[in-house]
């Protein structure tokens, strides 16, 4: 039994009166506890695929099961693309959101805000507005937001996307550490081949549009990774460069579909 | 930070540098009559005149009044436009099925329908609360379904991920999100509302500040008809001054 079950799903978009397909029969199984990245151009709806998971998009053809063990746990929960972190609330605040739509007891609200406050190190900034915060900070808060709230699986589209390189690697860090020690089933988009690398159990690549699924490569290297081990080993640097022409076949494939 | 203070401080000195010239102006040349003083007394028998009015007491019934008025009207109108407005904002068949009532309403001044106001109301305290509540009611409601509207949808995104009850997205997101745009609204609204009360209380009132300036000026008693000008100058600076502080306690966020 999978944890996430992607069967022959589609999506079309109505755009300046003309059907668009976004997706294209994408079956994806993805196992408890497994990191997968979904990478591909963007434009080509890996965000699309993340909204339908969401519930936030229906899908046009296709079915998605999600396996619901722990009934006491939302389904899921998304870290958005722009910080989704909402300006009127508190670090402190954002962090608990989810826990209270669901009207957890208080001491449980209180414990689990606490934790993931500490875990992402914004105990201090609890009382903080987000206009007071950097874009790294409060990609953490939209994190720790999302684990906080203890869902069965965790959906984040590009969070690190718009974050400089030093950032980028400490979130990395962080992100693992945590994920880790909750075991849970992430589901993780990127357009960022070395961000996929570092972290995932399994990558998906993904065709220009209409999206496909067109590789599906596992990681094996142990963890805990580090970046300089994911750029010294052997391996992982020929994945590297069998991405890097997919992608780049794909990317140009695009442009030659459009002109 | 030491350049700052100094550009800062340059920059209130500017401001009432303005008002001041112009006062000191309007008495230089009052006082040598090239202005004619029965029509443009000095500023200082203004000032005279506003003391002696207030020693008198009935001043302060008429700013009572006026100040009971603005109150009540705003009030009557502010409530039922954040209503209405965040109605419109969140549901599109509601702005559908409201915005045409707006739309007839809005362009007809306030005056212009105190003689219905009145008709069904009375001449009363009552009418010129709701002449007031009217005229505040459009900015309000228009900024406030404005509000709404703004709000950046991703913030109904991250509602619905998190399971969101309706109760729950519009007090932690609907309200809290459109209030800056609301904020302005009521602000152009309570500037809205005393123009409109003087202008009613010259028309049809036996008290209150617009009645103080229309009595005078038929009376030819012109310094008192500028000491109500000045009150209203007055009360409008001190409430622009009230909601602002509002707006800070309000919006600790922005
Ligand atoms: N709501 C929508 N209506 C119409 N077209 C959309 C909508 N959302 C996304 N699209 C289109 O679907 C395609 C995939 O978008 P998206 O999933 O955001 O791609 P990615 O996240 O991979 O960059 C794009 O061409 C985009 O313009
Ligand atoms: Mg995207």
């Amino acid at each position: 039994m999978f944890k996430i079950q992607i069967r022959q799903l589609e999506k079309q978009f109505v755009k300046q009166h003309q059907y668009v397909d976004v997706l294209e029969n994408i079956s994806i199984d993805i196992k408890k506890g497994e990191f997968v990245c979904l990478l591909g151009p963007s434009g080509c709806g890996k965000t699309t695929l993340l909204r339908i998971l969401a519930g936030l998009e229906k899908p046009s053809l296709g079915d998605i099961s999600i396996q619901h063990e722990n009934k006491q746990n939302p389904l899921q929960s998304m870290v958005f693309q722009e910080s989704g972190v909402i300006p009127w609330m508190t670090v402190e605040e954002n962090v608990s959101f989810g826990l209270k739509m669901r009207h957890m007891p208080t001491d449980y609200i209180h414990e689990q805000t606490n934790h993931y406050l500490e875990k992402v190190g914004l105990r201090r900034f609890r009382k903080l507005y987000p206009k007071e915060l950097s874009g790294g900070m409060k990609q953490r808060v939209s994190i720790a937001r999302a684990f906080a709230n203890n869902p069965e699986i965790l959906l984040m589209d590009e969070p690190f996307a718009a974050l400089d390189e030093q950032n980028k690697f400490i979130l990395q860090e962080e992100l693992l550490s945590i994920w880790q020690e909750t075991e849970k089933t992430v589901l993780f988009i990127t357009h960022s081949i070395d961000e996929a690398l570092l972290l995932s159990d399994r990558i998906l690549l993904m065709s220009a549009q209409p999206g496909k699924i067109i590789e599906d490569l596992p990681i094996q290297m142990q963890r805990p990774r580090s970046i300089e081990q994911v750029r010294a080993s052997e391996d992982m640097t020929n994945t590297f460069l069998n991405i890097w022409e997919h992608l780049h076949r794909e990317v140009k494939h695009a442009r030659s579909a459009n002109h | 930070m030491r350049k700052l203070i100094k550009w800062f401080k340059h920059q209130q000195i500017l401001t009432i540098s303005a008002p001041i010239v112009l006062l000191i102006a309007w008495e230089f040349f009052s006082r040598m009559e090239i202005l004619d003083p029965r029509f443009f007394p000095p500023p200082t028998l203004i000032l005279q005149t506003l003391i002696d009015m207030g020693a008198g007491g009935e001043l302060f019934h008429h700013i009572g009044v006026s100040l009971l008025r603005i109150f009540c009207g705003f009030l009557l109108g502010v409530i039922p436009a954040i209503c209405i407005g965040l109605f419109m904002g969140m549901y599109k068949w509601f702005k559908t099925f409201f915005s045409p009532i707006i739309m007839i309403f809005m362009p007809i001044p306030t005056l212009a329908m105190l003689p219905i106001i009145l008709i069904l109301f009375g001449i009363g305290e009552f009418s010129k609360m709701v002449t007031i509540a009217i005229s505040v009611f459009f900015p309000v409601a228009i900024n406030t379904a404005a509000g709404v509207a703004n709000i950046d949808p991703i913030y109904t995104d991250v509602a619905k991920n998190f399971q969101a009850s309706s109760k729950d997205f519009f007090l932690k997101i609907a309200l809290p999100g459109s209030l800056p745009v609301m904020l302005e609204g009521i602000q152009m609204g309570q500037a809205i509302a005393l123009l409109t009360i003087v202008a009613a209380e010259m028309i049809g009132a036996n008290s209150g500040i617009g009645y103080v300036i229309w009595m005078n000026y038929k009376a030819f008693l012109l310094p008192e008809m500028y000491v109500g000008l000045l009150l209203i100058s007055f009360f409008g600076y001190f409430f622009s001054l009230l909601l602002r502080g509002l707006e800070r306690k309000l919006l600790p966020w922005k």
